[in-house]
């Protein structure tokens, strides 16, 4: 036990402090700084002062300077801590923003995280979320169950919902062959139709506008958990015991190993005797059932209304978040409170500073082909390495060679003139 | 001879499948289900349109030529749905007389097919509607929806067949229509607006080939994350540049240009040969694809970076440069179509204009088998739906025009899963060299 816990704790000093998590944050830093950067440029005051920069540049240093702080003011005021806020709770409100806005961004990140170790691209998130969310709408403003019970029944349809939409690229890679990635995308949009032509009927719209359903019952969502000062709800905690019980899954069921196993080398795995075909079809229902949990996350938590926009771009954020938290469970929950916290900063920076939301999305982008360049660095290293090894080897044998054998000295010699 | 190994390896495997054959199949190949399967889904649903069918239903020709006027068509839409049925079903038996003889089907068997059930569909659809049905505008507006389409397919194409995968011709797209209003408002010519577009195309593409070729990072994720990029930047620079310097974004319309003599020709003419210049680098770029790829020494040598650079490598193509060349290239031919949504529609630039367009250029790639001529296809194909389904909601139809929209995508799953059309990508796309 004592020594599980030891690997554990070296474990979790390694991946804190290695060379990985290094190259993140350097990653995330310098992506900020390019948003920063990008934000101060197009910011008109900065503008003009570029017209007289060579007359006065304390005036463009000084623009600059004050868009470059507002950026990352706004941003940390956004997102962790109110500085200007008088009581407590409206200090802290930011904080519990970001992890009410990462709740969707974990399960979905989840969902991209356990198709990617099995050695599968989910791109379909957003679809399965789509699904997730028409399912889980529909239970929850068309049944009355009693509180709790309601809820539980809508997120179970959810996840039912993400997990067809999920289950189809499954079955069609499993069966035929046919390269997920391209389904997926497919599958996006004929959700994203499907969810518009339900928004026209009269089934989910009921007497209200037309591109809106009804409002989710009481009983079926998420209770706020913290108190009604934050939108913090429930779904916090599910998307926690999801990424837990993803981990277990992963890392300690026989599924698991399969999983990896398939995603690692699926030539190998097959003739090791795992079902291959099995396991591709049972992880894209897995990771179409956490696309549809994510879900429950707008459905059931902040919006309780479906509209065209109720899935955000949240899919696609997964894939950067996935990527971002190397698949990982704990990775993928760190990951996208970060980007919780951006989502969450980002809104603020466009009340309080003007400053379009979308600078968001660009950031996020950055940080992910940082991370890439990243990893080439070390791929062309541990290169390296391999190459002067080889070199090393090759040197000592050939000298070892030269020592045994006179006749090849001298031809080696003959060579070398 | 394989195939046939091959099957027999696999009824060894599955010891029921021997048991529920029959005995005259003993010993022929197995029957290929894919065209039978099709076309008997396509005459069931022109059954039951027929049966469904109600009214009149009325074609229209305007401007079809300055000639004469073509007078519009009325027929009883049940009995045109009923012709069409028995063309349809007459010509699936032969197919499935051919499928069940284990003789090859011809194409243009199904192509009649698909054809005929087209015409049972759009009388169908308005069967009792007392509006015409503008063919004209079909065809007219179905060509100019596929512009980007075409363009974005032959894109993926390039970059495909020397071996890079190319997610990111919706960002391409995307960024050519942004930056092509730009440069065609701050320079005030429209002509320059369209050599902007091609431009931020070969930006983007730089970014693709950086990563995906030198520093080796997944294709896929590259193309993901540039799109995000895009649509973040696009979006950013609309929100804050097109708001402060709000004459950047004045909508400009390309000129239509009609062709001298064959711009004349009934229906043909304004429909392919009056068209703005978009239309016609189109149809050269389609044309000179197809035949560099397949006629030419940088086809075969772009071609065999895809399917086996090792190889390539060995006899001297320099298998990176290639790459670098055909994205670069890819690039400017997207965002070249990316100038549609601004500068050939006539409208000013609008957050996410390219909504998807780059996706569905991806999937007439596929479906075209990562042919110039195939995509040109299935991009008409699709731009052709999107069309019908823009011109379903003015006119009111029977099946919502979300559905009809919904056609491209469900026809590329079933291409993919082997249903339409064997579709195989370049054997080392998505792979970098050396490996």
């Amino acid at each position: 036990m004592t020594s599980s816990q030891s690997s554990f704790s070296q474990k979790l000093r390694k991946a804190v402090l290695g060379i990985d998590t290094l190259s993140i944050v350097i990653a995330i830093v310098l992506s900020l700084f390019i948003g920063a950067f990008i934000v101060a440029f197009s910011d008109q005051n900065v503008q003009k002062t570029t017209t007289y920069f060579f007359a006065r540049p304390t005036d463009f240093f000084y623009a600059f300077g004050h868009v470059f702080a507002s950026f990352f003011t706004s941003l940390f005021n956004g997102a962790i801590i109110d500085t200007q806020a008088e009581t407590l709770t409206a200090a802290l409100r930011p904080l519990t923003e970001t992890l009410t806005l990462s709740v969707p961004l974990i399960l979905a990140g989840l969902s991209v995280a356990v198709a990617f170790r099995a050695g599968l691209f989910n791109i379909g998130a957003q679809g399965q979320l789509l699904i997730g969310a028409i399912f889980a709408g529909f239970v929850g403003f068309s049944f009355s169950l009693p509180y709790g019970i309601h809820m539980v029944v809508a997120i179970i349809a959810a996840i039912i919902g993400g997990a067809i939409w999920g289950g189809i690229p499954g079955i069609l890679k499993a069966r035929v062959g046919a390269n997920e990635v391209v389904v997926t995308i497919m599958l996006n949009f004929v959700a994203v139709y499907f969810l518009s032509r339900q928004l026209q009927t009269k089934l989910f719209v009921g007497n209200g506008q037309i591109g809106k359903s009804q409002h989710v019952h009481d009983s079926a969502t998420y209770p706020l958990i913290i108190g009604g000062w934050s939108r913090l709800h429930l779904g916090f905690i599910v998307a926690l015991i999801a990424a837990w019980i993803v981990w277990w899954i992963l890392e300690r069921s026989t599924f698991g190993f399969e999983l990896r196993a398939a995603g690692a080398n699926p030539n190998a795995a097959k003739t090791a005797g795992i079902n291959t075909t099995r396991v591709i079809f049972l992880t894209m229902v897995f990771a179409g059932a956490l696309a549809g949990l994510a879900a429950t996350a707008p459905v059931l938590g902040t919006s309780h209304v479906l509209t065209d926009g109720v899935a955000g771009t949240y899919g696609f954020d997964a894939i950067t978040v996935a990527l971002l938290g190397r698949s990982r469970p704990l990775g993928v929950v760190l990951s996208g409170i970060l980007f919780g916290a951006l989502a969450a900063g980002g809104s603020t920076m466009q009340a309080a500073a003007g400053i379009p939301v979308d600078i968001v999305q660009v950031t996020q982008a950055i940080i992910v082909l940082l991370v890439a360049a990243a990893e080439f660095i070390k791929y062309y290293r541990a290169k390296q390495l391999a190459h002067h090894a080889a070199v090393d080897r090759h040197q000592s044998s050939s000298s070892l060679e030269t020592a045994s054998s006179p006749a090849l000295n001298a031809h080696v010699k003959k060579e070398s003139k | 001879m394989t195939s046939l190994h091959l099957a027999s390896l696999k009824t060894h495997k599955n010891p029921k499948k021997p048991i529920s054959r029959s005995l005259s199949d003993a010993g022929l190949p197995p029957i290929k289900w894919r065209e039978p399967i099709m076309t008997g889904f396509l005459s069931l649903l022109a059954i039951v349109m027929t049966i469904t069918a109600r009214g009149k239903s009325q074609f229209g020709f305007n401007n079809a030529t300055s000639w004469f006027s073509i007078p519009t068509w009325s027929f009883s839409s049940i009995i045109l749905c009923a012709i069409m049925t028995v063309i349809t079903l007459a010509f699936t038996a032969w197919i499935w007389k051919k499928a069940y003889q284990r003789l090859p089907i011809k194409g243009w068997l199904v192509v009649i097919i698909v054809l005929a059930f087209i015409v049972c569909f759009l009388s169908w659809v308005m069967g009792g509607n007392t509006r015409v049905f503008p063919i004209i505008r079909l065809l007219s507006g179905g060509l100019s929806f596929s512009i980007p389409l075409v363009l974005g397919a032959m894109s993926g194409a390039l970059c495909e067949r020397t071996g890079v995968i190319n997610i990111a011709i919706e960002g391409q797209l995307l960024g050519g229509a942004f930056l092509a209003i730009l440069v065609a408002n701050a320079a005030g010519s429209i002509w320059l607006g369209l050599l902007g577009a091609p431009i931020a195309g070969v930006l983007i593409a730089v970014l693709l080939a950086l990563f995906t070729i030198n520093l080796r990072t997944d294709h896929i994720i590259v193309g993901v994350v540039l799109n995000m990029l895009i649509l973040g930047l696009t979006n950013f620079l609309y929100s804050t540049l097109f708001v402060q310097k709000s004459y950047l974004n004045t909508p400009v319309s390309l000129p239509k240009w009609k062709i001298p003599v064959l711009g004349d020709i009934p229906i043909i003419g304004p429909v392919f040969f009056h068209q703005s210049i978009l239309v016609y680098l189109m149809y050269i770029i389609v044309i000179a694809l197809q035949f560099g790829f397949f006629h030419t020494r940088w086809g075969l040598r772009s071609r065999a970076c895809g399917e086996h650079p090792l190889a390539a490598d060995t006899v001297g193509i320099k298998v990176n440069y290639r790459r670098w060349m055909n994205v670069l290239l890819g690039g400017a031919v997207a965002g070249l179509g990316g100038a549609f949504f601004t500068l050939d529609s006539g409208l000013a630039f609008i957050e996410n204009t390219s909504a998807g367009n780059g996706f569905i250029a991806l999937a007439a790639m596929i479906l075209g088998a990562w042919n110039p001529l195939g995509a040109l296809a299935a991009a008409l194909l699709f731009g052709l739906t999107t069309q019908l389904g823009s011109l379903m909601m003015t006119l009111g139809s029977p099946i919502p025009s979300e559905y009809l929209l919904m056609v491209p995508y469900i026809i590329t799953i079933l291409a993919v899963a082997g249903f339409v059309g064997a579709v195989r990508p370049p054997a080392m796309e998505g792979k970098p060299y050396p490996i």
